[in-house]
């Protein structure tokens, strides 16, 4: 029983997303968007946890991949998605779902395949050095982006409009499960002691014969991939979409739920990445004040408690070094 | 071939201000071993303070020559800066002196942010007209090329900068001491460096010249804002990385570099058919570049990691 325990939980978590979902359209529309905004942070603050926390390897280019996944999944939906849907048996829940489920697909693939381009380079290099070539990825994504022509398939600097609203509660928290339950088998299982392994002392690692690139790598196009999930949801929650909103910005706040979280600490994260939500919807009358506290909760974590609200019991490693 | 010279000007002009912002990277760098996001921000509080100060002493300022008035107004904004980047360091960075390197870089990006937004709460968002400190008027015309004087002041201060900061370094006993703290911390402690003088000073150091960074780059592009650190300041990042971070010629062979790649870029790229937007993105194509094929940077030694 134990054994499968994982596997239990995510069949319920989707269930329960189901279920809820069925009942989407008698609840409030308002707490329904917080909700949805939780599931996609939450996929969001996994995935790169993922590289953050578990692999330490710090990434400020979320958003990118996000971008990517957003920009992907969104054309296919406006381009591709009218011809699909009556192949699939003409337009209806199922099919509409399952060419939702291919863009989504695309997307995460999308953002997959740059992560590996960049990630491939750029992960031979120590730990600061990839923060700011992660930070300049995003830039150059978001200049590309900006800089297409506006009545190409990418719209330009203003960006895709007329989504399809197809993101529903089920999708998310479907999406957030299987990411949770990814992120958390892989880092368990013994293959995925690497990562850890590799966060912990990266020369070490490397002369007990792991192949420190390799895990590097595995794990940024792993968040990559979830991070591009989560940006086609994102896409098809808010209809609109411009290279502007997937800023470096967007990348710290991604980068806050991780740290407020605990660094490769999952459970920490996913409370983390609800509390931030709701706290960032409390705050949207104040919205001048948002940023102020969001940095100095950074600030103030780093030098009181730097291992996260919720830190990662069975690994707490007490040696005060990183890479 | 004069509107290449022309682009080449300007990319000087502007790669001056990028190696100015990169010292103060490549000096911290050289000490603590962590990229100071703020550096950025500092960069933009020197342009909001010479706009404080010239509000502020507007009447004693007016009756003085301007290159008097520059001077004053320079030697306060560096002053205050100074003041700020230490009390950056010692309330956000020195808590964490003995923690894991990426626990400081976190911060960092933190207190890049907490200045960006209470900059933007305390001045507001919009931009506001810098003032005119030195003259915008062309200086000599000849042969199809523009300069104005205000690209010749600016060139001029950030050489005589270079020049101080490496009389500083070079010939100091605090210069001696920066260089014996980035060699080794724990050796230059045992030799009777007082380590976190050192660091406090660096900051300070580095924050003067970001913010006469700062003040030159307004009065090129008049107009500031809370954020207008944010680009230059990565970029500057970069060109410190190119020049090989830690290496203070270095730094500024960096900018010069980037900046007149940059405006080549800018000024080129419509012929071949990319439109001039993607000059944003050459500093980290560049960057990328540099750190795949020569990691430690042009002129920067390669460091062995031991175990």
């Amino acid at each position: 029983m134990k054994r499968y325990s994982a596997q239990i939980v995510l069949i319920v978590t989707v269930m329960i997303g189901l279920g809820i979902s069925m009942l989407s359209d008698s609840l409030d529309a308002y707490y329904l968007d917080i909700a949805l905004n939780v599931g996609i942070n939450i996929i969001l603050a996994v995935s790169l946890n993922l590289v953050n926390g578990h692999t330490g390897q710090f990434s400020l280019g979320h958003a990118a991949f996000m971008s990517l996944g957003a920009y992907g999944a969104s054309v296919f939906t406006l381009e591709a998605s009218s011809k699909l849907v009556p192949l699939l048996g003409g337009p209806g829940t199922f099919a509409t779902g399952v060419a939702f489920l291919i863009a989504l697909l695309i997307g995460g693939i999308c953002a997959a395949i740059c992560g590996w381009l960049v990630g491939m380079p750029s992960l031979r290099l120590r730990g600061d050095y990839l923060a700011i070539v992660t930070l300049g990825f995003n830039e150059i994504v978001r200049v590309i982006l900006q800089n297409t022509s506006g009545d190409g398939p990418l719209g330009g600097p203003l960006g895709l409009r007329g989504i399809p609203p197809h993101t529903t509660f089920f999708w998310v928290f479907l999406f957030a499960a299987v990411c949770v339950y990814a992120v958390t088998s892989m880092v368990n299982s013994t293959y995925g002691r690497g990562f850890l392994a590799v966060r912990d002392d990266e020369l070490a690692a490397g002369s007990m014969g792991i192949n420190t690139v390799r895990y590097k790598v595995t794990a940024f196009v792993t968040g990559a991939f979830f991070a591009g999930l989560a940006g086609g949801l994102y896409a098809h929650l808010r209809t609109t979409i411009s290279p502007e909103g997937f800023n470096f910005l967007k990348s710290f706040d991604i980068v806050v739920i991780v740290i407020l979280g605990g660094m490769g600490s999952t459970a920490g994260v996913v409370v983390a990445a609800i509390l931030l939500t709701v706290l960032n919807e409390f705050l949207r009358d104040a919205e001048q004040y948002r940023m102020i506290v969001f940095s100095l909760l950074l600030i103030v974590m780093m030098i009181v408690r730097p291992q996260g609200l919720i830190p990662s019991f069975p690994f707490m490693n007490s040696k005060k070094k990183s890479a | 071939m004069e509107q290449f010279f022309q682009q080449l000007l300007n990319g000087l002009f502007q790669g001056a201000i990028y190696a100015l912002i990169a010292l103060g990277y490549t000096m911290v760098y050289g000490v603590l071993r962590f990229i100071n996001f703020a550096h950025g921000d500092v960069f933009m509080l020197g342009a909001f303070s010479a706009y404080g100060i010239h509000k502020w002493l507007g009447p004693a300022l007016a009756w003085m020559p301007w290159p008097l008035a520059l001077f004053v107004i320079l030697l306060i904004a560096m002053v205050a800066c100074a003041a700020f980047g230490i009390i950056i360091e010692l309330l956000a960075y020195r808590p964490l002196r003995a923690r894991p390197r990426l626990n400081v870089l976190i911060t960092a990006i933190g207190v890049s942010l907490f200045i960006e937004y209470t900059g933007q709460l305390v001045f507001g968002a919009t931009q506001r007209p810098f003032p005119t400190l030195i003259p915008r008027t062309a200086l000599a015309n000849t042969g199809g090329l523009t300069i104005s004087i205000a690209q010749v002041v600016v060139l001029g201060i950030t050489v005589a900068l270079l020049v101080g900061l490496r009389f500083i370094v070079m010939k100091t006993r605090m210069g001696l001491a920066m260089r014996a703290l980035s060699l080794n911390p724990t050796a230059s402690t045992l030799m009777g460096v007082n380590n976190s003088v050192v660091i406090s000073f660096t900051f300070g150091l580095g924050s003067a010249l970001a913010a006469a960074g700062g003040i030159l780059y307004a009065s090129l592009y008049p107009s500031i804002e809370p954020f207008m650190g944010v680009q230059p300041g990565l970029k500057a990042f970069v060109a410190a990385v190119l020049g090989g971070i830690g290496n203070i010629p270095g730094a500024a062979l960096g900018g010069l570099i980037l900046g007149v790649t940059e405006t080549l870029v800018k000024g080129y790229s419509q012929d071949v058919g990319i439109p001039s937007g993607y000059s944003e993105a050459v500093a980290f194509v560049i960057l990328i570049l540099i750190l795949v094929f020569k990691p430690s940077g042009l002129l920067g030694k390669v460091e062995r990691e031991k175990v």
